[in-house]
């Protein structure tokens, strides 16, 4: 969360150095905020739960991830359910998928939270997983769907169960809540949000294209302090597009991956990044190589080096 | 693995190196998501079952369709007016997330406009249920005689008077009360075709553990085997007897004679005939030695 930069420029001031991540935290607690209003004081502006909820009884929301795996179980659609799937998901197909992730979800406020406490406690273990298992555990879930008939990974899946529990009783899902969250502090560098979670990795398909991106428009200011693969949730989708000008790489973060969350906006002292549009992507030197990327692998690894040396 | 980019020069890694930690990496996760996946499964499959006493709420489809159908949004749960839903909780029996209630604790009040169904966003409760008496949550069974004030002849009927459909879903059955002699018993009983499984029966009952208890109708009913036939039911449908009339009484008669007027009066009234065994068996033993009447 706020890991002090070494190089970050006096000149920017307290505000320019926080205001994504703290307007993103208003968001995550904006949102609960809005539905724990209805159990706690009584003021209704959102019934139910991400999963499908009802605002001003009139706006339905469908978490789709969820509804096609208990479409894959059930067989039913309810047209309200199925309305409210279409609007979320053309809501994030416009803001960019993993926005949920980073400005929605529950579960990132306590994965963050286990990221800082590991830096501030200088934890250095860490179990190597592959950054697209979570793909493979968005397949199994929707083959589990189909074979259970059960949309079992709504058995665990700790989005769901942290909100649930808020609004409507815990019961004893904060053991799972608390395991996620041990996780990530002792086993895996961000080990779930950026490697685990099926939930996020179907949110970044659904955000593969859309047209708000995060761009490094200044990056020839880049100094290489690495202060924003330092505070990136998944530092791997900086790499090509700060450093990719001498292969024609444009400008553009044009990674699913990316959450939109703007933090390397807030530690850039060179004010490299900004928001924009995925347009545009075009750059003076060179030929233009879309899609053309270097392996995540290589440059988790990269990264570890550079870790190593903080 | 293409990308050379801020590679410590001299250290470029063997290309072939990196396609055999690629695969073995590749196939560990694919052990570990299989494992997880077989795991999952069997978990989902264990805690599909739902324990007999808490019931779904009105409109569920059958049990493997809502599991199935269900979001687990809990806006049925939210526009429940008695409070009557809720959601399963990790720890609970029911599948995590599931919308559920418990008879004793809040039955469903059969609400008129079914706000619960009204709300379900994905059809898991059937928003064809336009009345709510024709919900089937579960079914009333009056599961322990032995207790049951009623059965002893007390007349405690506390869960038949709550019944909102007093009368049809629950009758008393008027029945003879032996062991006084003299009395009846009335006997609760449960209709299967009106029954709602609202839950409100059990919830009263006066008893510390009630002795009516709605339970999945599966469980409270039994099932009448296919080929039986009820013979009194199939006359009525018939409007006649089905089985085959006792052949015609008739005495060895001699040839060319038949009965006088048609055989009628050949069965005597029984009130005329003295009763042919009398009380004392010793009687009819001794008879020989007397006068008959
Ligand atoms: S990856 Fe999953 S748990 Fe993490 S923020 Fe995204 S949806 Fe939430
Ligand atoms: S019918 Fe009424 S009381 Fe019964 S579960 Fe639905 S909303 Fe609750
Ligand atoms: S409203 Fe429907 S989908 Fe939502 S929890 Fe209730 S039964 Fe499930
Ligand atoms: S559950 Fe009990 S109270 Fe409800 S309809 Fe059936 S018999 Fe009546
Ligand atoms: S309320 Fe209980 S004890 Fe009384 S008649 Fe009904 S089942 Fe029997």
């Amino acid at each position: 969360m706020s890991t002090l930069s070494k190089t970050t420029d006096n000149q920017r001031n307290w505000w320019l150095r926080q205001r994504w991540l703290l307007l993103r935290r208003m968001s995550q607690f904006a949102v609960l905020a809005l539905f724990l209003l209805g159990p706690l004081a009584g003021i209704w502006l959102i019934k139910g739960s991400l999963n499908s909820s009802l605002t001003l009884g009139v706006l339905p929301l469908t978490d789709p991830f969820i509804l096609i795996q208990s479409w894959l179980a059930g067989r039913q659609f309810g047209t309200q359910a199925l309305l409210g799937a279409l609007i979320v998901t053309g809501f994030y197909f416009l803001v960019g998928g993993r926005v949920y992730c980073a400005w929605v979800c529950p579960v990132n406020v306590v994965t963050d939270t286990a990221h800082w406490l590991r830096n501030r406690l200088g934890l250095r273990g860490n179990t190597r997983i592959q950054a697209n298992t979570r793909y493979w555990l968005l397949g199994a879930s929707m083959l589990l769907a189909l074979l259970t008939g059960i949309a079992a990974w709504e058995l665990v899946n700790p989005v769901s169960t942290l909100q649930r529990g808020l609004l409507f009783g815990m019961g004893t899902s904060w053991l799972l809540i608390l395991a996620v969250f041990l996780f990530d502090l002792a086993v895996s560098r961000r080990g779930w949000c950026g490697h685990l979670c099926p939930m996020g990795a179907f949110y970044s398909l659904l955000g593969k294209y859309s047209p708000l991106r995060i761009r490094a428009d200044g990056r020839d200011a880049c100094d290489k302090c690495m202060d924003c693969f330092d505070v990136c949730p998944e530092p791997q989708v900086i790499r090509p597009a700060l450093f990719g000008k001498k292969d024609g790489t444009g400008p553009l973060i044009n990674e699913a991956n990316c959450t939109n969350c703007g933090r390397c906006i807030d530690v850039c002292s060179k004010e490299v990044f900004s928001f924009g549009t995925r347009f545009n992507n075009k750059q003076s030197f060179g030929p233009e190589q879309a899609g053309i990327n270097p392996s995540t692998e290589f440059k988790a690894e990269q990264f570890k080096q550079k870790e190593a040396r903080i | 693995m293409s990308d050379s980019l801020g590679k410590p020069a001299g250290r470029a890694a063997p290309k072939k190196l990196d396609r055999r930690r690629f695969l073995s990496d590749t196939a560990k996760t694919g052990c570990a998501v299989l494992l997880t996946g077989l795991g999952l499964g069997a978990y989902a499959s264990k805690s599909a079952a739902l324990p007999v006493q808490a019931l779904r709420p009105p409109g569920a489809r059958s049990e493997d369709v809502f599991l199935g159908t269900c979001v687990r949004c809990g806006l049925c749960v939210r526009d429940c007016p008695y409070g009557t839903l809720k959601l399963a909780t990790l720890g609970d029996d029911v599948l995590i997330g599931t919308p559920y209630f418990t008879a004793r604790d809040v039955p469903c009040e059969m609400c008129e406009d079914i706000p619960c169904v009204a709300a379900c966003p994905t059809g898991a409760l059937n928003p064809d249920l336009g009345d709510i008496d024709d919900a089937r949550m579960g079914l009333a069974a009056l599961i322990n005689q032995e207790t049951c004030l009623n059965f002893q002849g007390l007349r405690c009927e506390v869960c038949y008077r709550e019944c909102p459909l007093i009368g049809e879903a629950i009758t008393l059955e008027l029945r003879h009360n032996q062991r006084s002699g003299k009395h009846a018993l009335f006997i609760p009983t449960v209709h299967s075709d009106s029954c709602t499984g609202c839950g409100k029966c059990e919830r009263v009952c006066v008893l510390p553990e009630a002795a009516i208890k709605v339970l999945p109708a599966n469980i409270a009913m039994g099932q009448s085997a296919e080929h039986y036939r009820w013979g009194w039911e199939e006359k009525e449908r018939a409007h006649k007897s089905l089985v085959k009339p006792d052949p015609r009484h008739r005495y060895n008669l001699p040839e060319g004679i038949g009965y006088d007027n048609e055989g009628v009066g050949l069965i005597q009234d029984k009130t005329q005939l003295p009763e042919p065994f009398p009380e004392n068996p010793l009687d009819s033993l001794n008879q020989g030695s007397k006068e008959r009447p």
